[in-house]
């Protein structure tokens, strides 16, 4: 499979994944084959299905959202370059990378992009608010069958009054981000990808 | 009850004594004596079982007792009582018979008492995690036990030097060694006993229990490469000593605890590990013909012992494949294998905890794939009763033992040394692993961990046996190293065990504190590990994936196919091991979606009480739990002050406990005392469900004409057949391709009740030995056929998710040329469906489901379910194959027009309920378990074939 995948993914391809993700290049042709697996209709795609085939993920309560991140708005198909642009907010923040200065465009895996990440899992309809109703089904999806639905709105409610400062009963990606600031981000939503 | 176990312990005592006394025969040998006794005390006949029996009652009684308060076994680890129990009952023997009776004895120890317990712990060990922590468990097992024993050696040494020990403990470096070596042995039967009462992450229980089992083959060959060096060894040995000491290029003669001037003197009977310590014949490892440098004794002990137990794990898992018609003798299979191989590895002198703990993890895939429901249900019991039993007459024995003193003798900068030594040797050495391996960990170790690790390193009763074994004539200094060892093992365990759950509870809290989570933090933190978990699955991430890739090809090419029961074999594919946990539920679940429409008729359904009743179980278990999750909960609930603050706190305690634990804080279950049902499981399976119904909404919500929704009667289309209220059916249709419906029309839900090809989750009960297995299958071919519906072929490609589920269609091994998609969703009716209405409940549902289209002909392996249309008057052999079709089969004709006519689905439920009863009394004899296997498919057909 290693082969096949090198062989498959172009060398200049590679170079800007390389520049816009920041994977090393083993990382780039892991993932690549890893692509590869997932992708059974073998057409440089994954679709839906492709991802639904995961059985973790049949289990995981976000995992049809998630998979729904990694799709751009409307469409149902996904290429590599879309596959690793997801999968580059997760990369950790190395530290050498934290002093450099912002000039270029602010890297895929900030904190700011990874809690954006995670935003836009709650906001289905891409308001840039949570509401309430955005904010039960979730709580919905993560809880377990014994909560009330009763017990769930006031959980919500509470939460979103915890977090509202504007008043707007719903919260904004900035109130997001302050109610996050001492929750340690960049840990909790990088996963090590191997050497 | 304990006051009432004791005069039960004083009987055989003064038996004992009694007939030791010499018996008086009267008269004529042979004849009776005058006045004939109705009965005679044969006690001498009995003696020996009958002592083991009564030990192992009392032990049970003790636990009985002990369980009568809740609060005292909440604080205090069983097996710290179980030792007091020990100490009081050895005083007691001690006081009435003048001299200590029943010891722990090294090779009662050996051979009976320990191969239960690892035996137990091999088979349950969660194989994955194991695997995937090799790496640590290795380092810590063999290096970790290496730097432990060298250096609590020398620094005994060293403390002997400085006086501290007094000079009557005559052992120089080597002993000391020695005895390091066998102390520094992380032991696994104390470990098993204290980490369960404590909730840690199961990472960390994998890691300290896997070291405790691999060490094994580490103590073994230290134990024997220092007692080879010991003062008093042959002139041959000194040269290897040399050779090894000095690294001169000798053709190594290297003699292992051989010692020529003792030949005779062993007893032929003694086990490897008690020949390690006393003098032996010639001939036997080490022998000078065949020299072994230790580094390479170490692979060979270690190696050597976990091929034997593949061997074995081979043995058993190809004889369980023959096993079919003699269910019976399957448990003992296992046991009787698995008991072979460690007296196999025991007897070449290899590592047998190794040789069967591999055993256990090799075989177990393929052997709960061939023996039968009621076999796995027994082989699981009885490995944790006998595990549970010998690990309860262990302690006890250790308390009893230590209550002799004539075997012991007291040193006390000895003992206070070692205490001293190990704890900070062995703390020292995880430290240092530890930051050596996170450095390749893609999960670090953290402080907590750490702590955890080197404080949970206890001592156990292997350390004791080996230290009985030891030669006073070697070792001098023996009595002193017993009494170290006797109070080091009681140290850790009742010390180390009871505090080290508020221990791990306060860091835990500690840990915690820095941020005491809003409402918000929780929710979002768990929000993160869940979707760090997914993505993680996504990128295919737990570390070794490539060999884990090969393993599983080769494992699925050759292995799986030698070892595993054909009919077993094809259901088994990895990827479904998820759905195999998965359970009727699911299908009931979205019958109650469509199904409104039955229980607005009355018709009660199953599903709503039991689901209940699970969710209600499910809320115990989650809350018991006082995992990781809970402790923040505690912590909040603790600082309550404020009416407001007790709201926040209620809504906490609410979350934590309801929230769905993310992939990694999951617990291991390997607890001898409640074979408890998986958390893990249950929330598996709600997830699923509940992804599954959004799949199916969401795909839904782009369809027009499908009523799916609830309390509405499915409109029915002339011309097509579709089943009512069957959103569940739509569901278990299962999509395999989002855009077109080309390939999907017919679903072909089987429904297998069939003794071996059930789901297995070891970790449940189960009481019945049903299993349903549903599985869906899209057949193109039908769907040709047939004609979709009008609505459907309007329906735009759904921009949502469509429910296609899975990874189990095209992984699936039996794909078919014409491209069967079928996905398995297995369940397992009998833990939500009580049993009774179980059969009924499966027969409503495939009435309900079945398009007045007969099941098809029954296929003991499902890949030959051809979609053909079947007569109507054929679904008895379905039901039953063995027995003749039975008159009241005539249901499926009218079940046929029930589907058929199904405008209303009113008029079904009358003829269901109908249909209820009778099916329930037909299929309860015919299901009884031990009948033959039986299928029904029911073919859905949305095409309308029918």
């Amino acid at each position: 499979m290693g082969s096949r995948a090198s062989t498959l993914l172009r060398d200049e391809e590679l170079e800007e994944i390389k520049k816009e993700t920041g994977f090393s290049h083993s990382q780039i042709t892991r993932l690549y084959s890893r692509f590869t697996s997932l992708d059974k209709g073998e057409n440089g795609t994954l679709s839906r299905e492709d991802f639904q085939r995961i059985p973790e993920l049949a289990i995981n309560p976000l995992g049809d959202r998630i998979i729904n991140a990694f799709f751009p708005e409307g469409e149902d198909q996904v290429n590599f370059r879309g596959f690793m642009r997801t999968l580059a907010h997760f990369r950790p923040i190395e530290d050498n990378e934290k002093s450099k200065d912002m000039n270029g465009p602010e890297p895929l895996n900030s904190r700011s992009n990874k809690l954006h990440f995670a935003f836009r899992l709650y906001d289905l309809d891409k308001d840039d608010k949570i509401s309430r109703d955005e904010l039960l089904q979730v709580l919905r999806m993560m809880v377990g069958v014994n909560i009330s639905d009763e017990q769930l709105g006031s959980i919500a409610d509470r939460t979103i009054q915890e977090a509202d400062q504007d008043g707007d009963s719903a919260i904004s990606f900035t109130e997001f981000v302050k109610v996050l600031e001492k929750v340690d981000v960049e840990q909790k939503m990088s996963i090590r990808f191997l050497h | 009850m304990l006051r009432a176990a004791l005069p039960l312990l004083m009987l055989p005592l003064a038996a004992a004594r009694a007939a030791e006394e010499p018996t008086q025969e009267p008269g004529v040998p042979g004849e009776s004596p005058p006045g004939l006794a109705l009965f005679r005390w044969q006690w001498h006949e009995v003696e020996a079982p009958y002592l083991v029996a009564l030990w192992i009652l009392v032990a049970s009684l003790a636990k009985i007792v002990f369980h009568l308060s809740r609060k005292v076994t909440s604080l205090v680890p069983e097996s710290c009582l179980l030792i007091l129990l020990g100490l009081v009952l050895g005083g007691i023997v001690l006081a009435v018979a003048k001299k200590a009776e029943y010891q722990l004895e090294p090779g009662t120890f050996f051979l009976f008492l320990l191969p239960p317990i690892v035996l137990d712990s091999g088979y349950f060990m969660p194989s994955r995690l194991f695997f995937d922590n090799l790496g640590a468990i290795l380092t810590y097992a063999v290096v970790g036990t290496l730097w432990n024993a060298f250096t609590t050696g020398a620094a005994l040494w060293g403390l002997q030097q400085a006086g501290l020990v007094a000079s009557r403990v005559q052992a120089g470096l080597l002993d000391f060694l020695l005895f390091g070596s066998l102390i520094s042995a992380v032991d696994p039967v104390a470990v098993l006993a204290v980490f369960e009462e404590v909730h840690v992450n199961e990472t960390l229980f994998i890691i300290v229990f896997g070291e405790s089992l691999l060490n094994d083959a580490v103590t073994v060959v230290l134990y024997k490469v220092v007692k080879s060096h010991l003062p008093g060894i042959r002139k041959e040995e000194t040269v290897w000593v040399e050779k090894w000491g000095l690294g001169k290029a000798h053709p190594g003669i290297l003699v292992l605890d051989l010692k020529p001037g003792d030949h005779g003197r062993a007893p032929p009977s003694l086990s490897a590990r008690q020949q390690y310590c006393q003098p032996r014949k010639g001939l036997g490892q080490g022998h000078a013909d065949n020299p072994t440098p230790p580094p390479a004794s170490l692979f060979v002990v270690s190696l050597g012992g976990a091929a034997v137990g593949l061997v074995f794990a081979f043995l058993l898992a190809l004889t369980t494949r023959f096993t079919k018609r003699v269910r019976i003798i399957e448990p003992l299979l296992v046991f009787l294998l698995a008991y072979a191989a460690y007296l196999t590895a025991e007897m070449a002198s290899l590592s047998a905890i190794l040789a069967v703990t591999m055993c256990g993890l090799g075989c177990k895939k393929y052997v709960e794939a061939n023996i039968s429901h009621k076999s796995r249900t027994a082989v699981k019991y009885t490995m944790k009763t006998l595990a549970s039993c010998a690990e309860t007459v262990i302690f006890m024995l250790l308390g009893i033992s230590a209550v002799d003193s004539s075997k012991w003798a007291w040193d006390s900068g000895l003992v206070l040394g070692t205490l001293i030594f190990i704890l900070f040797f062995r703390a020292l050495g995880v430290v240092l692993q530890t930051w050596v391996l996170n450095q390749f960990r893609l999960v670090p170790l953290d402080k907590i961990d750490q702590v955890v690790m080197s404080y949970g390193g206890l001592r156990g009763a292997v350390a004791f046996a080996l230290v009985i074994l030891l030669d006073r004539t070697k070792v001098p200094a023996k009595d002193y190293f017993v009494a170290t060892t006797i109070v080091v093992v009681f140290f850790t365990v009742i010390v180390q065990g009871l505090t080290i759950k508020p221990l791990v509870k306060w860091l835990k809290v500690k840990r915690s504190e820095h941020h005491k989570p809003t409402l918000n933090q929780e929710l979002h933190e768990h929000t993160f590990d869940h979707i760090l978990a997914a993505v993680e699955d996504v990128v295919g991430h737990h570390g070794y994936h490539y060999w884990r890739d090969r393993w599983e090809q080769f494992d699925k090419k050759y292995l799986s196919q030698l070892l595993m029961r054909r009919s077993a074999y094809r259901i088994r594919d990895q990827i479904w091991d998820v759905y195999y946990r998965l359970n009727i539920r699911d299908a009931i679940s979205f019958v109650d979606q469509g199904g409104h429409v039955l229980s607005s008729t009355g018709l009660t359904l199953p599903s709503m009480p039991s689901r209940n009743s699970v969710a209600e179980t499910s809320v115990t278990n989650l809350l018991r739990e006082s995992g990781s999750g809970a402790c923040l909960d505690l912590q909040v609930i603790d600082t309550v002050r404020s009416g407001r603050d007790r709201e926040d706190a209620a809504m906490h305690h609410l979350l934590s406990g309801g929230l769905y634990k993310p992939r990694r804080r999951y617990k291991a279950s390997c607890s001898h005392h409640f074979i408890s049902e998986d958390a893990q499981e249950r929330q598996d399976k709600e997830v699923f469900q509940q992804n599954m119904k959004r799949r199916l909404e969401s795909f839904k919500s782009t369809k027009h004409n499908i009523c799916l929704t609830k309390n509405k009667p499915r409109p029915h289309k002339a011309g097509h057949k579709k089943k009512d209220g069957m959103a569940s059916v739509e569901a278990i249709n299962k999509k395999p391709r989002d855009l077109g419906f080309q390939d999907t029309a017919a679903v072909i839900l089987t429904v297998e009740s069939e003794e071996e090809e059930e789901s297995n989750s070891s970790e449940t009960e189960k009481e019945d030995d049903e299993g349903i297995i549903f599985v869906a299958r899209a057949t193109s071919e039908v769907l040709q056929e047939g004609k979709i519906s009008g609505s459907l072929e309007l329906c735009p490609s759904p921009r949502v998710i469509p429910p296609s589920p899975t990874c189990a269609e095209k992984e699936l091994p039996w794909k078919s040329g014409h491209g069967d998609l079928a996905v398995y969703v297995s369940s397992e009716t009998t833990k939500i469906v009580p049993v009774d209405m179980q059969m009924g409940w499966n027969q409503s549902i495939s009435s309900l489901e079945s398009l007045a289209s007969p099941p098809c002909t029954q296929d003991p392996t499902l890949t030959r379910l051809p979609p053909r249309q079947l007569d109507v008057d054929e679904p008895p052999a379905l039901l039953d194959l063995s027995s003749d079709p039975r008159p009241t089969f005539a249901f499926p004709p009218s079940l046929a027009k029930a589907g058929r006519s199904r405008s209303e689905s009113s008029a079904d439920i009358p003829q269901q309920q109908e249909l209820q009863p009778l099916m329930g009394h037909k299929d309860r004899t015919h299901l009884s378990p031990g009948t033959a296997n039986s299928h029904w498919c029911i073919h859905f057909n949305r095409g309308g074939r029918l």
